[in-house]
C-alpha cells in the first residue's frame, strides 16, 4: 500500500492518469445517479434495481458487437427500448407501491433486480463482457498516460444526454408537468396533470437514461449481469452525498465518487475498489446523520 | 393449556421425530431450523420494530468467522491452519479439543456478536426507513469484501473448520439437534420478550418513533437491545451453519446477502410480518416448497425468488397469518363487534 503511495508522489503523472480515469466513469456515474434523483425526487420510490437498469443497458451494446455493429449505434435502440421497459415496469411493479411505504418499494425494487440480473445471467451467462469499440488509444506525456478515444467520446456524450435531459425537464411540457408533480402531486393533479402518466414517464425516462449509461459503460468499461448492485450503490452514494434536486451536486459527487474508485484501486488494489463503494455509502449516511443531529433535538 | 402450547408441542415433537422419520433429509431439515431462526430474528427488527434491514446477515457471517477462530485458535495458529500448508491438520482435532472448542465458539460466536452489533448501533440506528435498510445492505456486501481480504483467516479462498471427530452419521444427529436447540430457544425467547414490556416498547418505535420518545421510551437503548438480541442468536447460527458445512468462505457461505439475507426478509413477509408465528410459518412453507420446487426449476429459480418477493411485497404484503387473521379474527382471539361488523358490511353494500 505505501509502495503504491509513494509510487504516486515520485511519478505524479499517474495521478493524472488516475484522475481521467475517475473522470471518465464518473461521468457516467452522474448519469445513473440523475436517474435516481429523478425517480426519487418525483414519486418518492428509491429504486434498488437502478445498476440492473445500466447493466441491462450495456448487454444492447453487447449484442451490437455481436451482429458487427458499431456498439455506439445501441444507444438509440437502447434509449428507447429501456424507455419501454422502463414503463412497463412502472404499470406492473412501480405504480402499486407508490403510495405505500418506503421499505415496500424498496423491496420490491430489489425483487426486481434479482429477476432482470438472473434473466441476464440465464441470456448471456456469467462471464464478464465488454463491447469493444476498436477506437484509437492516444498516449500523453510520453505514453505515460494513456487516453482512449471512446472514453472522451462518451464523456461528450454523458455531457449532451444530461444537457439534453435539463433542457427537456426546462421546456417542455412533459418537463413541466414532472417538476410540478414532484413539488406537489396533489396541486398537480387539481391543475389538470395526470400525474399517473407523468410517474410512467419519469419512470420510463429514468430507465432510458440508465440504459444509455449502460452501453457507454460497456464500451469503457466491463458488465456482467451481477454488476448491477455496485452500480445501484453508487447511484445511491452520490443522490445522498449530493441531496435530491441539486444538479450540480450530483455531478460533483459523481466524478468524486469515480476518483476516488480509480485511488483506492490503484492504492489498495482492486479487489477493494468495490469494497471501497459500500464503506463510502457508509461514511456518507453517516455524515448526513451527523449533519442533521446538529438540527434534531433528542432528549437524552 | 390453551391452543397455542399444543402446537408448540406438536412442533417439538416432529423436531424431535423427523431425523428418525425422514433419515436422508436430515440436513435440509437442520437447515429449515436454521431458516426459522433467520426469519424470527429478522422479524424483530422488521416486523416488530419497523426497522427493515436487508443486512442482518453480516451477523450471521461474523458470527461463523469467530466461532471459526476460536475453535483453531485454541489448539493451532490460525494463520498457520489457513495456510495452504496447514490444510492436514483440519482432521486432527482430539474429541475433546473438538467439543470445547465447538462450545466457546458458539459462546464467542453469540457474545462477539453482540458487542459487534452494539458498536454498530451507534452507527445505523441514527438512519431511518430506507436509509437503514440500504446502509446494512451496504454493511453485509462490505463485511464480505474486507473479510475476502483478510488474509489471517484463509482470504477469498476461504478456512476449513475442525472435522468432526466421529462419523459422519453422528455429526448429522449431532448437528440436527442444536439447529432444532437454536430455533426453539430463540422462539421461547422471543415468545417471551414480546409480552413484556420491552416488546410493547419495540412495537410503539414501529408505530411511532417520535412518539414513542416523547412518552419516555428511551428508544435508541431500545433499539440496541433488539438487535442486540437478533444479532445473539444469529451468531449462534452463523457457528453452527459453519461447522455443518465444514468449509467456510466469505462470499457464498458467510455472507451470502442475495441468498440467505434475502430469505431471511422473503420467509418473514410471507408467513407475515410482526407476528411470532408469521416468521415460523413462513420459513416453514418457504423452505419446504424451496427443497421441492428448486432444482425442478433449470435456473429459473431466482427469477422465481425474485417474483415470488414482488409479488409478497406488491399484492400480499400482510402474509399468510396476517391474512388468516383478517379472514378468521375469532380464532386469533379478537374479538369482533357483530353488530359494528355487519352495520359496515351494510354500509359497503348500500
Amino acid at each position: 500500500m505505501w509502495d503504491n503511495i509513494m509510487v504516486l508522489v515520485a511519478a505524479p503523472v499517474f495521478n493524472i492518469q488516475l484522475l481521467l480515469d475517475g473522470i471518465f466513469i464518473g461521468a457516467i456515474f452522474a448519469l445513473a445517479a440523475y436517474g435516481l434523483a429523478l425517480v426519487w425526487g418525483v414519486m418518492n420510490v428509491k429504486n434498488l434495481a437502478q445498476g440492473e437498469l445500466v447493466i441491462m443497458g450495456g448487454y444492447f451494446a453487447y449484442v451490437a458487437t455481436l451482429y458487427g455493429i458499431h456498439p455506439l449505434w445501441a444507444l438509440i435502440p437502447a434509449f428507447f427500448i429501456m424507455f419501454g421497459f422502463g414503463w412497463v415496469v412502472y404499470k406492473l411493479i412501480i405504480s402499486k407501491v407508490i403510495e405505500r411505504d418506503l421499505f415496500t418499494s424498496l423491496l420490491a425494487t430489489f425483487g426486481l433486480a434479482l429477476v432482470i440480473q438472473q434473466g441476464l445471467n440465464l441470456a448471456f451467462g456469467p462471464e464478464v463482457q465488454t463491447a469493444n469499440s476498436g477506437m484509437a488509444i492516444r498516449s500523453i506525456f510520453d505514453g505515460l498516460v494513456t487516453v482512449a478515444d471512446i472514453r472522451i467520446l462518451s464523456l461528450i456524450i454523458c455531457a449532451i444526454l444530461a444537457g439534453a435531459v435539463v433542457l427537456f425537464m426546462k421546456k417542455s411540457r412533459m418537463g413541466q408537468a414532472i417538476r410540478a408533480t414532484s413539488q406537489d402531486a396533489r396541486a398537480a393533479r387539481v391543475m389538470g396533470i395526470n400525474t399517473e402518466r407523468v410517474y410512467a414517464f419519469t419512470f420510463a425516462l429514468n430507465a432510458a437514461i440508465c440504459g444509455a449509461a449502460g452501453v457507454l459503460i460497456s464500451m469503457i468499461w466491463v458488465i456482467q449481469p451481477f454488476y448491477g448492485v455496485p452500480h445501484s450503490i453508487r447511484a445511491f452514494v452520490v443522490v445522498t452525498a449530493a441531496g435530491l434536486g441539486n444538479l450540480p451536486g450530483v455531478i460533483i459527487a459523481a466524478l468524486g465518487l469515480g476518483v476516488a474508485e480509480q485511488y483506492s484501486g490503484f492504492i489498495l488494489g482492486a479487489e477493494f475498489q468495490q469494497a471501497t463503494v459500500v464503506i463510502l455509502l457508509i461514511l456518507v449516511l453517516m455524515w448526513r446523520q451527523f449533519q442533521m443531529s446538529k438540527t434534531r433535538q433528542v432528549v437524552q | 393449556m390453551n391452543k397455542e402450547n399444543y402446537v408448540i408441542a406438536a412442533v417439538v415433537i416432529f423436531g424431535v421425530a423427523a431425523p428418525f422419520l425422514f433419515p436422508n433429509y436430515m440436513v435440509q431439515i437442520s437447515l429449515l431450523w436454521i431458516m426459522i431462526l433467520f426469519a424470527l430474528t429478522w422479524d424483530t427488527l422488521g416486523g416488530q420494530m419497523g426497522y427493515n434491514s436487508l443486512g442482518n446477515i453480516t451477523f450471521f457471517g461474523v458470527g461463523m468467522y469467530i466461532s471459526a477462530i476460536v475453535q483453531v485458535g485454541m489448539v493451532y495458529d490460525v494463520a498457520l491452519y489457513a495456510s495452504p500448508d496447514g490444510a492436514a491438520l483440519t482432521g486432527n482435532f482430539a474429541p475433546t479439543q473438538y467439543f470445547t472448542g465447538l462450545g466457546l465458539g458458539i459462546l464467542a460466536a453469540a457474545v462477539g456478536n453482540v458487542i459487534l452489533a452494539i458498536l454498530l448501533s451507534q452507527i445505523f440506528f441514527g438512519l431511518r426507513g430506507p436509509y437503514f435498510a440500504i446502509g446494512t445492505l451496504g454493511l453485509a456486501l462490505a463485511a464480505g469484501e474486507l473479510l475476502g481480504a483478510w488474509d489471517y483467516v484463509g482470504g477469498s479462498g476461504g478456512i476449513a473448520l475442525p472435522v468432526f471427530p466421529f462419523d459422519p452419521t453422528t455429526q448429522k444427529f449431532f448437528f440436527y439437534f442444536l439447529c432444532l436447540a437454536a430455533a426453539f430457544l430463540t422462539f421461547a425467547f422471543l415468545r417471551w420478550l414480546y409480552k413484556t414490556r420491552f416488546g410493547l416498547a419495540i412495537n410503539a418505535i414501529r408505530d411511532d418513533e417520535e412518539k414513542a420518545d416523547a412518552m419516555g421510551i428511551h428508544t435508541k437503548r431500545h433499539k440496541t437491545v433488539a438487535w442486540c438480541t437478533s444479532a445473539f442468536f444469529l451468531g449462534i447460527s452463523g457457528a453452527l451453519f459453519g461447522n455443518m458445512t465444514g468449509f467456510i468462505e466469505p462470499l457464498e457461505v458467510a455472507f451470502p446477502t442475495v441468498t440467505f439475507g434475502i430469505f431471511m426478509v422473503a420467509m418473514a413477509l410471507l408467513g407475515g410480518k410482526g407476528t411470532l408465528w408469521g416468521p415460523v410459518l413462513g420459513a416453514f412453507v418457504f423452505h419446504t416448497v424451496k427443497e421441492l420446487t428448486w432444482t425442478y426449476l433449470l435456473g429459473w429459480q431466482w427469477i422465481a425468488l425474485g417474483a415470488l418477493i414482488i409479488l409478497n411485497t406488491v399484492y400480499f404484503q400482510q402474509g399468510i397469518l396476517g391474512w388468516a387473521r383478517e379472514k378468521w379474527p375469532e380464532t386469533f382471539g379478537i374479538t369482533v363487534d357483530k353488530d359494528m361488523s355487519s352495520g359496515s358490511e351494510e354500509r359497503g353494500t348500500s
